[in-house]
């Protein structure tokens, strides 16, 4: 009892100080959500608002209301699968490929995939809208999605995750004469299941958030990502905080959800890469 | 879909059959490398022939284009290094490269306060880590314009809550995004919030890799945690560090949203606080100066390739720590 009492009253000051970051940190998440639900009145009131005195949910129907919003929503919902779904699973292929395979150019075509990612994704923005005007995609969902499912990064992830896992598995299949996709679909694949989550939530996070490419390539309201819908909603809605701040909240809030729900594999992703990469 | 069928078709009759075991005991082992060049042509192609077309020529496209002057109707013609001359003299570039500087400067406060951070959660038998790592890496995964709306609110001149805090200790706070003076702070101080959850789940990871031993041998040499911290953790994380930094400053000179949103074109202060990739937009995409934004593409490519460069160089020297 004794030991479990000192246990967890150990490294007070730690806590201290790790609860004042943490009001740092997540203090502007709660100033969101109360404002969201305060009237107008409230959101510039002085001495602030802390609580708001009756919640008003027609902040949320006002945001719905001033914009295609839920539509907005759905098309980062599409833009976001596609990506994700495109990214990991070509570099699963590419990175299977490059890990456990031997081919004449192994070596300069991963070189290639290499300094691939070492480009700042804004330099492919010019050419990438020039495409996509030339296939008539401008001011479409496709144009949305379509550059971000091939990720070099994400090759070079899944190849390192690849990489790691061990060979007796692999050659017994072989010998039994298990041919490669086989070797791969029924074997690799679930092994590398950790590491496919992994920039799995982490291309979730990105499409998500995007916000450059969707002013590049679309302006039409109905065909923006919920980032975008932001921008305008500010436009409309100047200095109106509590619809602000109510649209900021249900934009942001799925992928919130998912970095939850997947969180250790997000983090595992980001050491992995970061500090291995 | 056209996966499934080849992966399902041949599986059980190779298994079954002993066909691949006959070859291998006949003495004729089949090497992988023999059928493994058109499988490994199939899983590369997509991701291959996609990083052709969207960024691999693209990358010499916008290469090409920085040296090309586009007309108003879209043709480009050769212009030389015409474009590379008036970005030298370009007070706007001038303006976002001292500004990713400040940007770079104030976001680096980030990286002792995240070794701080995971230093803490590393303690042994430290309480409640998960909650702690949840909440710090939460503004790292959320949206920027949602951000960016918050923090405009907050950093509001006249209903602010950073300003009335302000208040409290008689300090009268300015309108600190339209004042010239104070926007790239108020944006820098977001760029700290933002990045501290990263860089702790770097450092986390870095300080697991750094044997327990060292820790019990400084505490029975008398080392405070204090001493341990500045004499055992900071200097064995050195490879850390510095990729931290260096990502930080690679993150600053590609600032887009906060600028975009929390400042904006007609903003008083957009020079004070305007970026590399916010002129690249603002250049390309709202002027059509397709060749001029090219070449401050070329110019964010080099940075960034001369960052990565020292990063790999540096990292080599530093690293075997571990």
């Amino acid at each position: 009892m004794a030991e479990s009492a000192k246990r967890r009253f150990r490294h007070p000051i730690a806590h201290l100080v790790l609860c004042i970051g943490a009001i740092f940190m997540v203090g502007p998440f709660l100033w969101q959500l109360s404002t969201s639900l305060q009237t107008f009145g409230e959101s510039v009131s002085v001495p602030p608002t802390f609580v708001p005195t009756s919640p008003q949910w027609s902040n949320l129907s006002t945001v719905f209301g001033a914009l295609p919003f839920g539509r907005e929503l759905l098309n980062t919902t599409v833009m976001t699968i596609a990506r994700t779904v495109g990214q990991v699973l070509f570099s699963a292929l590419a990175g299977f490929a490059f890990a456990r395979m031997q081919f004449r150019g192994r070596g300069v075509l991963f070189a290639i995939f290499l300094s691939v990612t070492m480009v700042p994704y804004q330099v492919f923005l010019l050419p990438q809208y020039q495409i996509m005007q030339k296939l008539g995609l401008l001011n479409t969902l496709v144009a949305l999605f379509l550059p971000g499912m091939f990720s070099a990064f994400g090759t070079f992830l899944m190849r390192q995750f690849f990489r790691q896992l061990p060979m007796e598995i692999e050659e017994a299949a072989r010998i039994d004469g298990a041919n490669i996709f086989q070797i791969f679909s029924r074997i690799m694949l679930p092994m590398a299941a950790p590491g496919m989550i992994a920039l799995g939530v982490l291309v979730v996070i990105w499409s998500w958030n995007d916000l450059l490419w969707p002013l590049v390539v679309n302006s039409d309201p109905r065909q923006m990502p919920v980032s975008a819908g932001l921008a305008s909603l500010q436009g409309q809605y100047t200095t109106n905080f509590p619809v602000l701040m109510a649209g900021s909240l249900v934009a942001s809030l799925p992928v919130i959800v998912v970095f939850v729900v997947f969180q250790r594999q997000l983090m595992s992703g980001i050491a992995f890469s970061g500090v291995k990469g | 879909m056209s996966g499934q069928g080849t992966a399902t078709v041949p599986a059980d009759p190779l298994t079954d059959k002993p066909a691949g075991q006959r070859a291998r005991t006949a003495g004729r082992p089949r090497p992988p490398t023999r059928d493994s060049g058109w499988w490994a042509a199939v899983l590369l192609l997509p991701a291959a022939v996609g990083l052709l077309v969207f960024e691999i020529w693209p990358t010499f496209q916008t290469i090409y284009y920085s040296f090309t002057s586009w007309g108003a109707f879209g043709g480009h013609a050769w212009s030389g290094l015409e474009n590379y001359r008036t970005l030298i003299a370009d007070s706007d570039v001038f303006h976002a490269i001292v500004n990713t500087a400040i940007i770079s400067a104030i976001s680096l406060l980030a990286v002792p306060l995240s070794a701080v951070v995971a230093a803490l959660l590393s303690l042994p038998g430290m309480r409640g880590v998960t909650i702690y790592r949840t909440l710090y890496f939460l503004p790292v995964v959320t949206l920027p314009a949602a951000v960016a709306l918050t923090w405009k609110y907050l950093f509001n001149g006249d209903y602010g809550l950073i300003n009335w805090l302000l208040s409290k200790v008689g300090i009268d706070g300015p309108h600190w995004l339209s004042d010239p003076a104070t926007a790239i702070f108020a944006i820098s101080i977001v760029g700290v919030w933002g990045s501290i959850g990263y860089n702790m789940v770097i450092f986390l990871s870095g300080i697991r890799g750094i044997p327990t031993d060292y820790y019990e041998a400084a505490e029975l040499d008398g080392a405070g945690r204090v001493a341990q911290f500045f004499h055992i953790t900071v200097p064995l994380l050195t490879p850390s560090i510095f990729f931290v930094t260096v990502i930080t400053v690679i993150n600053s000179l590609q600032a887009f949203d906060l600028v975009y949103l929390m400042v904006g074109q007609t903003s008083p202060a957009i020079t004070r606080t305007e970026t590399l990739v916010y002129l690249f937009y603002q250049r390309g995409f709202a002027e059509h100066d397709g060749g001029y934004a090219a070449a401050i593409g070329v110019l964010l490519l080099l940075a960034t390739l001369i960052l990565t460069a020292a990063q790999f160089r540096l990292q080599r020297r530093w690293v075997h720590y571990g």
